[in-house]
């Protein structure tokens, strides 16, 4: 009986070129548009984080004889205040970027809450099925049927503003999505032949449904839960333009965007870059998802 | 070799009914559901130390019967005594000891690995189930004697299942079913899927590693020359019904159901290539949601009387442990002598 063997590592290999996972990020490597989109959403997080270092002006700082200054390069504009100026004076290319914080982290934070909540639940209905599958799709059809928008507002004016609570707003309808996705995926996956083999093997349900099925249905969950971002900023966005984000005097891109609506006609520099911020946010992660879905997706491979 | 009397595992009764679902509507107007009888009532012992075959065409039941033995699909009705231990009523604790004595080999080597696990995880999953091993280096060392001894290099085991071709893969899973040191094994067409020449090779590991271990298997399959090597005797499966069952040269070289003779006489034979009678079955097997009254076999069977068509024949013992479910079996009849 042979039983030399090399000297025994414990852990796994690092890195290996040709793991689907790699094979599958260099497929999206060469979508040079998407490529293109990742870099400006990246940068965006960049800009957030450092928000303090990058912005010229305090965002909060008014003046009232730069009230509603046009952009640089128009009359009476000033290479100082390079978008110019609000209502009350204060610099808009500043006060863009600490609303990208609010954006950005706002995105991210429900993305994640509703991700973690949808994944769970609909693990737990696509492969315990019965009951647990009945309450969970019901409670999910009965969420759809609301519109999303209205739903948040209603949620925010029984909790209050409030960065928590506009998180909270989004995150209880937002995680449906997930669900539906990972319960569908799950319902195919349990019938796979290495869930049976599992189970042969004396694995608990637990241990199937999270380390089985979970490792298996994670592209799609990764790939939904980046376009539902760019939802989320949108909708972010919409509750702080109705004033029921976040609280002035903390910049918001939505909110910024309703500060400027009373002079759109002559000073149109208020509303406007607030909005090509929101629009060029978006437009990268929808760009750069769709790029992230192609890769992903085998129906896209060879 | 003396064999113990109590048999390794005895099926009383076992059958396995799938319910179909209907809608809020149907059930509301009482329409019964459409059933599926995939398992009716198979009753049979397996020795220690033998090997079952069990073999049928497609969706005649048998890999459903070889997964109720194993619980992966709960049996309806009936009882798996498995070593003197009725299992289909333990609690999931219990069973899950019992699972490291009875393990399963599938068919397809693709879908029964899970891609996202490199092998040394899915040969050392039933280690660290049953808490077999200390810890990782002890998994390690378990997994690189299995792997080496179903034939795959130690060095191997960091790489990933589409790493390797179907053959290496069914190792994998042989491995994997083996590591916890079970006594009984279903291998259910565990070569069926793998390319001739490769099926060679896992028929010889199976029956080596058998003799080393001491191995039970329930094989099945339906490739009755596979099964006319392995095993030592055989079960014939016809639409969820066992309908003969006997030592494999009884039943191979001196079947008594119709069904069995004409599944025989489909066998191609290298020695005769001008072959001998054959006899062809006519139509498709019945539908398992509607199947034929009295005998299931009647519809198809060339020999079949009126009898056959309302009442269910019985399985009465033809020989030496050869049993079998005709209602001609006193006739001496045999299909092949029909085509002469």
């Amino acid at each position: 009986m042979t039983t030399s063997f090399k000297p025994l590592r414990t852990g796994r290999p690092k890195f290996d070129p040709n793991s689907i996972f790699w094979r599958n990020m260099q497929t999206f490597a060469n979508n040079r548009l998407a490529l293109f989109c990742a870099f400006v959403v990246l940068l965006f997080v960049f800009i957030s984080i450092f928000a303090p270092w990058i912005a010229p002006h305090d965002p909060n700082e008014t003046d009232l004889f730069r009230r509603l200054q046009p952009p640089a390069w128009k009359d009476g504009g000033t290479w100082a205040h390079v978008l110019g100026c609000d209502a009350l004076g204060r610099d808009i290319l500043s006060r863009i970027i600490y609303g990208s914080r609010v954006s950005i982290f706002i995105g991210a934070a429900v993305i994640l809450v509703a991700t973690t909540i949808g994944t769970l639940a609909g693990l737990a209905a696509g492969y315990l099925r019965g009951w647990v599958d009945t309450v969970i799709s019901r409670v999910v059809d009965i969420l759809l049927a609301f519109p999303y928008l209205i739903f948040a507002i209603g949620l925010m004016a029984m909790m209050g503003p409030g960065l928590g609570n506009i998180i909270l707003a989004l995150a209880y309808k937002e995680w449906v999505i997930p669900c539906r996705v990972v319960r569908g995926e799950t319902l195919a996956t349990r019938e796979q032949e290495y869930v049976e083999a599992a189970r042969a093997l004396g694995a608990s349900d637990r241990h199937i449904m999270l380390k089985e099925i979970l490792p298996n249905i994670l592209s799609p969950v990764v790939v939904v839960s980046t376009i539902r971002m760019a939802h989320v900023i949108i909708l972010e966005a919409s509750l702080s333009f109705l004033g029921l984000g976040v609280q002035p005097p903390t910049a918001s891109w939505g909110a910024m965007v309703a500060d400027g609506r009373a002079f759109i006609l002559e000073s149109w520099w208020v509303s406007t870059f607030p909005g090509v911020a929101i629009l060029l946010l978006v437009l990268a992660i929808n760009v750069a998802s769709q790029g992230l879905r192609d890769a992903f997706d085998p129906r896209f491979q060879q | 070799m003396t064999e113990s009397q109590s048999p390794l595992l005895s099926l009383d009764q076992l059958s396995k009914t799938y319910i179909g679902r209907r809608s809020l509507v149907e059930r509301l107007m009482r329409v019964p559901p459409t059933n599926v009888q995939a398992v009716n009532q198979v009753s049979f012992d397996i020795r220690r130390g033998e090997t079952l075959g069990l073999i049928g065409e497609s969706g005649c039941g048998k890999s459903t019967l070889g997964r109720s033995i194993l619980r992966l699909h709960e049996p309806s009705s009936g009882k798996v005594v498995y070593d003197g231990q009725d299992i289909t009523g333990l609690n999931p604790q219990d069973m899950k000891t019992m699972r490291r004595r009875m393990q399963i080999i599938f068919q397809d080597p693709y879908a029964s690995l899970n891609p996202r696990r490199s092998v040394v995880e899915l040969v050392g999953l039933p280690l660290k189930l049953h808490g077999l091993a200390k810890n990782d280096a002890e998994v390690r060392e378990k997994v690189a004697y299995i792997i080496e001894r179903v034939g795959l290099k130690a060095n191997q085991m960091d790489r990933y299942p589409h790493q390797f071709s179907g053959g290496q893969r069914q190792r994998i899973g042989i491995a994997r079913a083996l590591v916890s040191h079970p006594e009984f094994i279903v291998c259910d067409e565990p070569v069926s899927a793998l390319d001739v020449s490769i099926q060679a090779q896992i028929i010889q590991l199976l029956q080596e590693l058998k003799q080393e271990m001491g191995l039970t298997y329930l094989f099945i399959s339906h490739d009755i020359s596979v099964i006319g090597y392995l095993s030592d005797r055989v079960a014939v499966m016809y639409l969820g019904d066992l309908v003969e069952l006997g030592p494999v040269e009884s039943v191979l070289n001196n079947p008594r159901h119709p069904y069995t003779q004409s599944l025989m006489s489909a066998a191609p034979d290298v020695d005769q290539p001008g072959k001998r009678d054959r006899v062809q079955l006519t139509g498709d097997l019945p539908s398992p949601m509607n199947p034929p009254s009295g005998c299931k076999f009647h519809t198809r069977c060339p020999v079949a009387i009126d009898r056959c068509k309302t009442e269910v024949p019985v399985i009465e013992s033809v020989g030496e442990g050869h049993q079998a479910r005709c209602h001609r079996l006193g006739e001496q009849i045999s299909v092949l002598n029909l085509s002469a």
